[in-house]
């Protein structure tokens, strides 16, 4: 599938015919992709589609079977986890993936630490940075985590769970962040406020946000890729999307089979 | 022609390993339980040959049966009671826990049989040698390659073709999927401990012979059980199968070559396999 | 200063306050390495004994640090344990017999060693680890066994004789001296591990430990950090090989036999892992273990360690650490109000 004509320098993130296969499966084939800089961009399709395996794809958990993966014009694509979250492509888990025995405060301190190039230091005491105090200190301002900055995570609620998953990406400083349907298992209650606080990004900071409910993309997305079967079926402007006859061939093929 | 000798030697120790420690494989596979204690199953069943034979004069061949069923009748219960529990527990927890009763049976064994090696009269047919094809071959290693290579392809059978076996894989592969497919996991472990039991209990009968019994067995003879564990993967019954065999050949190779080296070619090998291969020789690729 | 501002600020003295908080000496502690200066004085004549403890506690100790810490399962720890005590011990016979040098030595070799086999516990799951160590523990006695005209094979290391401690103080056969070397060089060790798990770099190993799937997502270089932990631990039980052999004047293969590594294992599950002190608690109950159930039946203990060793782990350690839990919390000046 085509991308729309974007000058080079406003892309980020970008794949060239980036091909997975898992024996004769084929999750992810040839694909494509761009992502503009400050884009709020969404990426649909029903299940197995393979959008978790493009991002995992995206942030080197898997390795390509071919095709590559470019980072602000640089290749990342044999690159390892940890250098391609330094350079600022970051994601968040559809399933939490937390710091179980940390406490929000130990956990968002231990990414920063990380991101302030500290992890090495293995004298030092973690307070006497300023820099990691305050930084770690503006993250659990920002996603409401002060009052249980010291609890253990593993006794937290879902949906703080959920806060201090994103928070920690957060503390990553990510110029790229991937956010793998960030709602999932969410009380609707407490949506309200992750929602918000996703919209709430700086506009400098490039999103790709992988979301079931049509309701978040629609709110919040500018830009809509539909991915099924492990391709590109659509990509452009969310009422374009919304009017696609095969997008909704898709999606109404698959409630009549599902 | 010493060297073929060699080879059959290794290949019946590499046989009766394969069934003293396919039981292992399974239950870890399946159950995702590190079961150190599997040692002291395939030691009961050596001594329930003993026993039988010296105190009660049965024959060897009825022996065998007996040593199955009374170690399988003893893990299902264990299975029932002790180890239900520890499912849930880390791995480590589980080292912990078959350690102690390792050493529990190892003591209670010494107490009730005495520490000193025990000795089987094999029945005439079994001693001795002949040749086969101008090598000279063991009659009684023979007859343990012809069991167990037949115990190995009718597991094959059962695990590939039987819906027990479905079963038992489906389990294997995934536990909470299988349970929500109507799969009886908790009697699939029950069943599944208790024969992999009584495999080990048969393998220590035949095993007497060839690799001696006394109360030390179990701990002699994990790491050899680890090893095919380890090396040939908890997901086939032909990883464990070649990996007892390359044990087996080795082991005998090695101390017959070189025997000043012991056992450093089995563990420099075992390392040097695993660290070219994390999950096994024969484990599925991961992406 | 604003209203939001001002907000900011006493939020950041309240993290700061939280990360000191956590790495604060509770007064527990102060009182353990306290009681255990006065035991020397209280029991001199069990100085021996004692000293057994604190190697074993460094022992210990060396384990906690990748078992609680960085979630390395190991069951082959003493071949850093027995490369310590021989090169100590070599050393001491051809080289000079400074006990400090012969330390230096023992932690430097086994560090070394330690770094070599650091690969191999990155890979592959905990059964894969707990084969890989045990097979270095297991090749580590077969080399030592074979290259007998350099260790002594299995009449050990004869005829070894330390010189003075600091130039002053002889190794009696009382064990003062000895005593007191072990603990002074257990102090130290524990001091500097205490503040490299209070680190940053500790922090990302807990990370590691936590979820190294999330640790790497967050930047952690978690083999890098895996390797570095795993040469430390393999120093510092180097370095408690190193007292064996100088304050027993003695090493053999029995210091690469598997029980050693079976044994701390046991220690640290006693103990308890993950916090530093669970090491040298463990040390303690299990030699008093070993020496209560020895009393009784000197031939099947091993019958009543299996025993110990299946209830405790069957509910036995809920029963006991909760209990201890419980009188702690009656007692909060120990622990300095916070939450065990």
């Amino acid at each position: 599938m085509s991308v729309s004509n974007q000058t080079l320098t406003s892309v980020v993130l970008q794949t060239h015919a980036l091909h997975k296969q898992f024996g004769g499966i084929t999750a992810t084939d040839r694909i494509t992709f761009a992502l503009e800089k400050g884009a709020r961009h969404a990426l649909i399709g029903p299940n197995g589609a393979g959008k978790t395996t493009f991002v995992n794809l995206l942030t080197g958990v898997l390795k390509p079977t071919s095709g590559s993966v470019t980072l602000n014009g640089e290749t990342i694509t044999g690159l390892s986890r940890e250098a391609r979250v330094r350079l600022g492509l970051v994601r968040t888990f559809q399933i939490n993936q937390l710091f179980a025995s940390m406490t929000p405060l130990e956990m968002i301190a231990a990414v920063t630490s990380e991101r302030l190039g500290l992890g090495r230091s293995v004298l030092g005491k973690l307070d006497a940075h300023a820099a990691l105090v305050a930084e770690t200190a503006d993250i659990l301002a920002c996603f409401r985590l002060e009052d249980i900055m010291d609890d253990t995570i593993r006794t937290l609620p879902y949906g703080k769970q959920r806060q201090v998953e994103i928070a920690a990406a957060f503390a990553a400083k990510p110029s790229v962040l991937l956010l793998d349907e960030p709602a999932a298992g969410v009380p609707e209650a407490e949506r309200r406020e992750l929602l918000d606080t996703v919209a709430a990004l700086p506009a400098d900071v490039s999103v790709l946000l992988i979301e079931h409910d049509m309701d978040i993309v629609f709110r919040f997305a500018t830009r809509i890729t539909v991915l099924v079967n492990g391709q590109v079926l659509a990509d452009g402007e969310p009422d374009v999307i919304a009017r696609d006859p095969a997008v909704r061939a898709a999606y109404l093929g698959e409630a009549v089979h599902g | 022609m010493a060297l073929l000798t060699i080879l059959i030697d290794g290949v019946a120790y590499g046989m009766v390993l394969f069934v003293l420690a396919c039981g292992l494989s399974v239950t870890l596979g399946l159950m995702n339980f590190v079961n150190l204690a599997h040692g002291a199953f395939a030691m009961a069943g050596g001594y329930v040959t003993v026993v039988l034979m010296q105190r009660f004069g049965v024959p060897f061949l009825w022996t065998l049966p007996a040593a199955f069923l009374a170690t399988a009748a003893a893990g299902w219960v264990m299975e029932r009671t002790l180890y239900r529990p520890m499912y849930a527990k880390s791995h480590l927890d589980q080292v912990m826990f078959s350690s102690g009763l390792v050493f529990m049976s190892v003591a209670a064994m010494k107490y009730v049989m005495g520490s000193q090696q025990q000795i089987i009269q094999l029945p005439g047919w079994l001693l001795g040698r002949f040749e086969l094809f101008g090598i000279s071959v063991g009659r009684y290693r023979l007859f343990v390659i012809m069991i167990c290579g037949a115990l190995a392809l009718g597991l094959s059978w059962v695990f590939a073709r039987t819906l027990f076996g479905a079963r038992l894989r489906a389990a294997v592969d995934d536990a909470r999927v299988a349970r929500g497919l109507g799969i009886p996991v908790g009697l699939l472990f029950a069943v599944t401990f208790a024969a992999g039991s009584g495999l080990a209990g048969l393998g220590g009968a035949l095993g007497v012979e060839l690799l001696g019994l006394d109360p030390t067995f179990p701990l002699k003879f994990m790491i050899y059980f680890l090893i095919v564990v380890t090396v040939g993967g908890t997901s086939t019954i032909s990883g464990p199968f070649f990996a007892a065999m390359l044990l087996g050949v080795a082991d005998v190779a090695g101390k017959y070559l070189i025997p000043q080296a012991g056992s450093f070619i089995i563990y420099a090998l075992m390392v040097l396999l695993l660290a070219l291969r994390p999950d096994g020789l024969f484990a599925k690729a991961k992406t | 200063m604003s209203a939001p501002d001002l907000a900011a600020g006493t939020l950041a003295v309240r993290v700061r306050a939280s990360l000191v908080l956590s790495r604060r000496w509770h007064p527990a502690e102060a009182l353990f390495w306290l009681f255990a200066v006065a035991a020397a004085l209280l029991f001199p004549r069990q100085l021996l004994l004692m000293n057994e403890i604190a190697i074993l506690a460094l022992f210990a100790l060396s384990l906690d640090l990748i078992l609680g810490y960085a979630g390395i399962v190991s069951l082959g720890h003493a071949a850093f344990l027995g490369m310590g005590a021989y090169a100590a011990g070599l050393v001491a016979l051809h080289v000079a017999a400074d006990p400090l040098l012969g330390l230096v030595i023992g932690m430097a070799a086994s560090g070394i060693l330690g770094l070599i086999t650091s690969p191999l516990v990155l890979k592959g799951n905990d059964l894969t680890r707990l084969m890989v160590t045990l097979g270095v523990g297991l090749l580590m006695l077969e080399l030592a066994n074979a290259l007998s005209f350099i260790t002594g094979g299995a009449d050990g290391l004869q005829g070894i004789t330390m010189g003075k401690l600091f130039g002053q103080f002889e190794f009696d056969l009382f064990g003062r001296t000895a005593y007191a070397y072990s603990l002074g060089v257990l102090f130290v060790l524990f001091m500097v591990a205490r503040r490299i798990v209070h680190s940053p770099f500790g922090l990302s190993l807990r990370a590691i430990r936590d979820n190294p799937l999330r640790a790497t997502a967050s930047g952690v270089p978690r083999n890098w950090r895996l390797a570095a932990v795993y040469t430390l631990s393999a120093a510092y039980a180097g370095a408690a090989g190193a007292l064996l052999a100088q304050t027993t004047q003695f090493v053999s293969l029995d210091v690469l036999d598997f029980h050693r590594s079976a044994d701390v294992m046991l220690v640290l599950i006693i103990g308890g892992a993950g916090y530093l002190y669970g090491g040298l608690i463990g040390a303690i109950a299990f030699k008093f273990l070993q020496d209560f159930i020895s009393i009784f039946t000197p031939q099947y203990w091993q019958f009543w360690i299996g025993l110990f060793l299946v209830l405790f782990v069957l509910g036995g350690r809920e029963i006991i650490h909760g209990g201890i839990k419980a009188i702690l919390v009656r007692l909060p000046f120990l622990t300095s109000g916070k939450r065990p």
